[in-house]
């Protein structure tokens, strides 16, 4: 039944990278970026998050449910290939194996960030500036982190070039060199972004 | 009476040799070994004129007398893709493989990707049931003559024509990290070929059922983007275009199957 299927939930698979996880990914660390500004500024955001009405829905439906199905059925497409860039080494192949290292690294990356905030959050510990400041007063964390967040942007950027081509929209090798641009564009603002959060909780 | 025997016989080079590291492999469950190989240098040769060489005297680098090496070939000029084999890391026609342009030792494995029958033969007949599953035909049979079909325009055949220089040779299958044992990827070769026969104006009136079996087990949707196959095609076809188009064509046929549509082949 899943083969047989398998063209369908290929198609989610894509879809679901870009929208919601993408888009929830994109603004998570934009509102990460008003650590920058001061805790003041960051607790603010994260108050507003907090207290968005339909919070459990929103989570379920737009983080938790989409993001689990898109890390198993990754992990279970990661290890189906056989990675061959030893034999040919071209870009393309390169972001093919670095999407799949990158996708099994954020499953674990990310479930211990799940661990550490929200299910903390759940024992009734609060969610503030100064616990990522704590989190991130371990010098092991912080590169853990950045890796985490250097491996998202990645994944997320190179997962909009594929899903440009997996949906038909970008075709002739012209467009899907142009899509590789933009998406590298796309892959260093986010990581800009990304990092100077990080940076500001250190 | 001279040596020669052939009017076209080519010059050898007294005491120059070339030497093969061959995977062997004497049945199909058998596990594989190398085997070396040396033998005299002769101008011009390919790899399958080496192989012959071998063939018509299979004694290996130390002296052994062995089996002859086995291998798959038919046109000799890369048009039938019979001779395909890893040749230094690399799948590619064993007849185009000119032994003055390769690093030596020169070495030679059977596509993997493939059942291997013996040494360098491999089965490829799993790609020959693709093309069955893809409606790889224009169905031009009826109860009565249909007359001629649609004119095709020039400057689609053009393009068209160059997907049709596919020879079912299996090196984008060998050249895909999404081929093996634990997917049933058809391969990029077979997606290029729903494109060609859904381009030709009569193929188009099926293209309904091309782009079906496509969506089932085993195709389009197991591509992961590589773009190796591409780099790999000895004829240049463009594969990875032709998954690009064909994944619009689905994207497209997926809302007119839920939908319904009066558009199936139009």
């Amino acid at each position: 039944m899943v083969r047989e299927n398998e063209f369908y939930w290929r198609r989610l698979h894509s879809l679901l990278g870009i929208i919601p996880i993408g888009l929830f990914v994109t603004q998570h660390l934009i509102i990460n970026h008003f650590a920058t500004r001061g805790a003041e500024s960051f607790n603010t955001a994260a108050h507003f998050i907090e207290n968005l009405p339909f919070i459990y829905f929103l989570e379920w439906f737009v983080i938790y449910i989409p993001l689990m199905f898109h890390a198993f059925y990754g992990v279970y497409l990661a290890f189906t290939s056989k990675n061959n860039v030893q034999r040919y080494g071209t870009f393309r192949n390169w972001m093919f194996f670095l999407q799949r290292i990158t996708g099994v690294f954020l499953v674990i990356f990310i479930a211990w960030h799940i661990y550490e905030t929200r299910i903390q959050k759940m024992f009734g510990t609060e969610v503030n500036f100064d616990m990522m400041a704590d989190i991130l007063s371990n010098p092991f964390m912080i590169v853990f982190y950045a890796l985490g967040i250097i491996a998202a942007t990645f994944h997320l950027a190179n997962g909009l070039w594929s899903f440009l081509v997996t949906w038909g929209l970008a075709q002739s090798a012209r467009s899907q060199r142009i899509v590789t641009y933009v998406t590298l564009v796309v892959f260093i603002a986010l990581t800009i972004i990304g990092l100077r959060a990080l940076f500001a909780f250190v | 009476m001279s040596e020669q025997q052939t009017a076209v016989a080519e010059p050898t080079a007294p005491g120059k040799t070339i030497l093969f590291e061959i995977q062997r492999q004497d049945t199909p469950e058998s596990a594989p070994y190398m085997e070396s190989f040396e033998i005299p240098y002769k101008a011009n040769m390919n790899v399958i004129s080496a192989l012959m060489e071998i063939r018509r005297n299979p004694v290996n680098a130390k002296g052994e007398k062995t089996t002859p090496v086995n291998w798959d070939m038919n046109c000799l000029e890369e048009v039938c893709g019979a001779c395909s084999m890893v040749i230094n890391g690399r799948p590619r026609q064993s007849c185009t493989a000119l032994v003055d342009q390769l690093t030596q030792p020169i070495k030679l494995e059977p596509m993997r990707t493939f059942p291997v029958v013996r040494d360098l033969l491999v089965d490829r007949e799993g790609m020959f049931d693709s093309l069955k599953k893809i409606k790889a035909w224009i169905p031009i049979d009826g109860t009565y003559d249909l007359g001629e079909g649609p004119r095709m325009p020039e400057r689609k055949r053009q393009w068209a024509y160059e997907l049709s220089k596919c020879m079912t040779c299996g090196v984008c299958l060998e050249a895909c990290p999404n081929v093996n044992d634990s997917t049933n990827f058809m391969g990029p070769f077979a997606i290029s070929q729903v494109r060609l026969f859904n381009t030709h104006p009569t193929g188009a009136k099926n293209k309904d059922e091309r782009l079906a079996a496509l969506m089932t087990d085993g195709g389009l949707a197991e591509c992961g983007n590589s773009q190796n196959c591409v780099v790999a095609c000895p004829k240049g076809i463009p594969l990875t275009t032709s998954i690009a188009a064909m994944n619009r064509a689905t994207t497209v046929q997926m809302f007119k199957n839920f939908f319904g549509s009066d558009h199936m082949v139009d």
